[in-house]
């Protein structure tokens, strides 16, 4: 006779068991199918389209040929520019949140409560304010009151603009993970040795947050140069035949080139070739950022 | 004479420089109101005044008495955007906006243009039938959520509870991976592929359709779902496991019996955030749904969603007309109906799980 | 209480609050200069809060008050017009985690130096070797000034941060439990070094280790759920307590 602990359940609870298992399982799995799916899809196609030429070269006739080089380069000016508006603004705000604000304080909640909102907030929304507001209130204020004509259009400026917003939660809230990762006793023996609050921060806190601070900057870069919704309509433009110059020219950017090669090029079989390789350097450039980022937070932690 | 320790010391710069900061950690609460303000200023134009749009022949003079009353400054002083295609308008700034064109009168209010069931924006009696937007919208929300929300969940308890520690550690990287996916490489994918699986498979008369659009949307939902379910799954105490291990049940009952009812709210809270970003998502919803608008609420027929209508359109409309008008109108819906949802997570449900497990 | 030693601190019916919750009862006593006293009691006695109240550490937490007369040579510390930054630099303070920031063992040792003011590198330099060797700690890590405070072991660590405390030339040093994290052998250092700084400090010392207090302190307080129970020369403390509630405390009745 089996011993009570080797007794088995019932069948049917067994089963139950079973499925409710393999039904989560499969979930996983499926999820994991779907994403090895599209990376083997883009690789297949569209790998042997990527040469040194696709790379460096402009596009040409119509888009139908050639190489990605003005929106590679367009959207690298995009996301540096993004960094240095937003980064700074998004660290600043961190350092609020866990040197300054008391945790229980109004206006500490309403500045979390801002961060958590702002990202939930439709990407296209921020399209619409980056109109709105960058262009339509801003450049066109600029203009009004220098008299010159190159801020009240869409352009790089004002698309770096929107994105430093966009992704203005990403950096805040990877910041704040990484000055929260400080120990306190740091903070206390710089206090106790007379230093005030502010050279704790910048000679103590901040150095020993540096890493959380590049993590954060890099997953906005990352988030940033993929983003399509929000720059459609503040410079944008579908094809260049030199690179931005200026802050105020328009540019190319790979994420709208992709959209724009799938559903309004003239003859988009043609181009199928062209518009995997296109998604293969994006996802490529989002990857090696976001990879960085993780590579950059594990040394975090581990340190 | 004073004691050392009352030396004053006097660091204007470290003064500034905290209040730099404080007044730096307001510009997110100060995007917010912008962003509103903004998105929902030049929603106004078209409740507020009439003098937009396709202007009314026949009225020239009502229109030239009604001009100080309807007067928009933002619309006509800043934005200095010409009202109508003519550029001979623009020497006319005070009339422009009442246009000299030969067209047929329509004198539908606003409301009669929305409350319609056609989306036609263009052309000499533009309908702004929102009706097929919001059947869309939702169709494809639904469909997202229908698709996304379970085989979120099921992924997290599956690597929380069930996974072997090896396929665990390449499952949640992997969703992670998704997250940071561009969204118009997977409406790339639905448009190549899916569609083409999708009708292959099911015979669909329509190749691209809400169907299509809502995997498509799926795969934006699901890391977030993911995400937010994992960290609810974790939150919840490990001693609660522990005692129903103890009491005999197997790890599946208690996984689905006891972690996954006591991280609900969290669960809930995940459902909505991914209805959120299946509601606002633009790239994937104008890639994969067929775009266009249609009154249908069957899966396999095109779709168009609000933030889709907005990201098709806006390109092309005339600046400070109707048509742009009411794509700001849609852009303030996306915006209220986005900060409701991320309201209601922060304040009704954190505060249930907080209540659940620290008894305040 | 004979005093031989002028007073370098004083309280006088000094509580202190976290929000509504009072910690500290009513605290009266007078701390003699270079001599170490000693605060003892169970943990949650309140021996850290007022020690972290001399040099107005509390500050920092959200929500904490004082109440009543904490002076440092006469000045109250809680008076409006006291420089917290100048107070701190008098009242030097090791902690119980003795973490020293992660640079290098020179920097440690300078960083509260230049805070306020340039120093010469040559000044710097001899500062750094006598905080040092008032530590003790000069023949252990000469060679590797411009190494990483982090590879020090973590009775090496501590007396770099008693070096970094001394090094902006304080009156005062507060040492909250400096020896708990330590082994016995690092310990013994700590107290060896804690008996020569007092010919130049005045001593605080927070233990939980009675045989330290008898063995360091010239004077020991004894706490007890927030109250100043006794405070005498250590010897007549440990000897001949007053109260009931500090003989059955030194006696290992309870605790």
């Amino acid at each position: 006779m089996k011993h009570t602990f080797t007794q088995d359940l019932g069948i049917s609870k067994r089963l139950l068991g079973f499925v409710a298992v393999a039904t989560a399982a499969t979930a996983a799995v499926a999820v994991l199918g779907i994403l090895l799916g599209m990376f083997g899809q883009f690789l297949a196609e569209g790998g042997p389209s990527i040469t040194w030429d696709f790379i460096t070269d402009f596009p040409r006739n119509s888009n139908t040929e050639g190489g990605i080089f003005p929106a590679l380069a367009g959207t690298t000016f995009l996301v540096l520019l993004m960094t240095l508006m937003g980064v700074p603004v998004g660290t600043a705000t961190a350092i609020y949140l866990t040197e300054f604000a008391r945790q229980d304080s109004r206006f500490a909640r309403s500045v979390r409560f801002a961060v958590n909102t702002l990202a939930g907030v439709p990407s296209i929304v921020f399209g619409l304010f980056g109109v709105g507001f960058f262009v339509q209130f801003v450049g066109v204020g600029i203009d009004a009151a220098t008299g010159s004509v190159a801020f009240g259009d869409g352009s790089l400026l004002w698309s770096s603009a929107t994105l430093a917003v966009l992704t203005l939660p990403v950096v805040i809230v990877s910041v704040e993970e990484a000055l929260r990762a400080v120990p306190r006793e740091l903070r206390e023996a710089s206090l106790a040795l007379g230093a005030t609050r502010w050279q704790t921060i910048t000679k103590v806190v901040v150095p020993n947050a540096t890493s959380g601070i590049l993590t954060g900057s890099i997953l906005a870069v990352g988030r940033g140069a993929g983003e399509v919704a929000a720059i459609l309509f503040v410079g944008v433009t579908y094809s260049s035949e030199v690179l931005p110059s200026a802050v105020t020219d328009k540019f190319m950017h790979l994420g709208y080139h992709l959209y724009v090669l799938a559903t309004q090029s003239p003859d988009v079989e043609a181009t199928m070739p062209l518009q995997y390789a296109t998604t293969i350097v994006l996802l490529a450039l989002t990857f090696l950022l976001n990879f960085t980022a993780i590579f950059v937070r594990s040394r975090l932690s581990t340190r | 004479m004073l004691h050392p320790f009352q030396q004053p010391q006097r660091r204007p710069l470290e003064t500034l420089a905290e209040w730099s900061i404080r007044a730096v950690a307001s510009v997110s609460i100060v995007v917010i109101f912008l962003i509103f303000l903004f998105v929902f200023r030049e929603t106004l134009s078209l409740f507020v005044s009439t003098d937009h749009g396709q202007p009314v022949a026949d009225d020239v003079t009502g229109q030239m008495d009604d001009g100080p009353e309807v007067y928009n400054p933002p619309q006509l002083e800043d934005l200095d955007v010409p009202e109508v295609y003519n550029p001979e308008t623009g020497g006319l700034p005070e009339t422009s906006s009442t246009g000299q064109q030969q067209e047929q009168p329509d004198e539908r209010t606003v409301w009669e243009k929305l409350f319609h069931d056609v989306w036609q924006p263009v052309g000499e009696q533009p309908k702004f039938g929102l009706l097929p937007l919001i059947i869309g919208t939702a169709k494809t929300t639904f469909i997202a959520i229908l698709i996304g929300a379970p085989l979120g969940i099921l992924a997290a308890l599956y690597t929380a509870f069930f996974a072997p520690r090896r396929l665990r550690n390449v499952i949640k990287p992997a969703i992670e991976l998704l997250a940071g996916f561009p969204s118009v490489v997977i409406g790339f994918f639905c448009l190549v592929t899916v569609a083409t699986f999708v009708q292959e498979t099911l015979g669909v008369e329509f190749r691209l359709n809400a169907l299509v659009g809502g995997i498509g949307l799926s795969l934006a939902v699901i890391p977030i779902v993911y995400a937010i379910t994992e960290d609810a799954l974790s939150a919840v105490p490990k001693s609660l496991r522990a005692a129903s291990l103890a009491l005999g049940s197997s790890e599946w009952q208690t996984a689905y019996r006891v972690m996954l009812p006591a991280a609900a709210p969290g669960v809930i809270a995940a459902v909505i955030l991914g209805v959120g970003r299946a509601f606002g998502e633009t790239m994937i919803a104008i890639m994969a749904t067929g775009n266009a608008p249609m009154v249908s609420w069957a899966a396999a027929t095109p779709a168009r969603t609000f933030a889709a209508t907005i990201g098709s359109e806006m390109g092309e409309v005339v600046w400070g007309s109707e048509h742009y008008g009411v794509l700001f109108l849609l852009g303030t819906l996306l915006f209220v109906v986005s900060f409701s949802l991320n309201a209601l997570t922060e304040l009704y449900v954190k505060k249930r799980l907080i209540k659940r497990f620290q008894g305040k | 209480m004979a005093k031989e030693y002028p007073t370098k601190i004083s309280a006088r019916d000094f509580s202190v609050f976290y929000g509504p919750k009072q910690a500290l009862f009513d605290i009266s006593l007078q701390i003699p200069q270079n001599r170490v006293t000693a605060f003892i009691g169970p943990s949650g006695c309140g021996k850290s809060t007022f020690l972290r109240s001399i040099n107005r550490m509390n500050d920092l937490i959200d929500g904490a008050t004082g109440q009543g007369a904490l002076t440092v040579d006469g000045i109250d510390v809680y008076d409006k017009s006291v420089n917290v930054s100048v107070l701190r630099r008098k009242i030097g303070m090791v902690f119980q985690k003795s973490i020293p920031f992660p640079k290098s063992i020179y920097e440690n040792i300078t960083y509260g130096l230049t805070l306020l003011e340039k120093v010469s590198r040559s000044e710097l330099d001899h500062i750094v070797e006598q905080s040092l060797r008032r530590a003790a700690l000069w023949d252990e890590v000469k060679d590797r000034l411009h190494h990483s405070a982090m590879g020090l072991s973590g009775g090496q660590q501590q007396r770099l941060c008693i070096a970094r405390a001394v090094a902006v030339n304080p009156e005062i040093l507060l040492m909250d439990e400096p020896c708990s994290a330590l082994d016995p052998i690092s310990t013994g250092k700590v107290e060896e070094l804690i008996t020569e700084l007092k010919d130049t400090y005045t001593i605080v010392l927070v233990t939980h280790n009675m045989q330290q207090a008898a063995r360091v302190s010239d004077y020991t307080g004894f706490f007890l759920m927030g109250r100043l129970i006794e405070f005498d020369r250590t010897r007549t403390l440990f000897t001949s307590p007053a109260k009931k509630e500090t003989e059955d405390y030194i006696t290992g009745r309870f605790g």
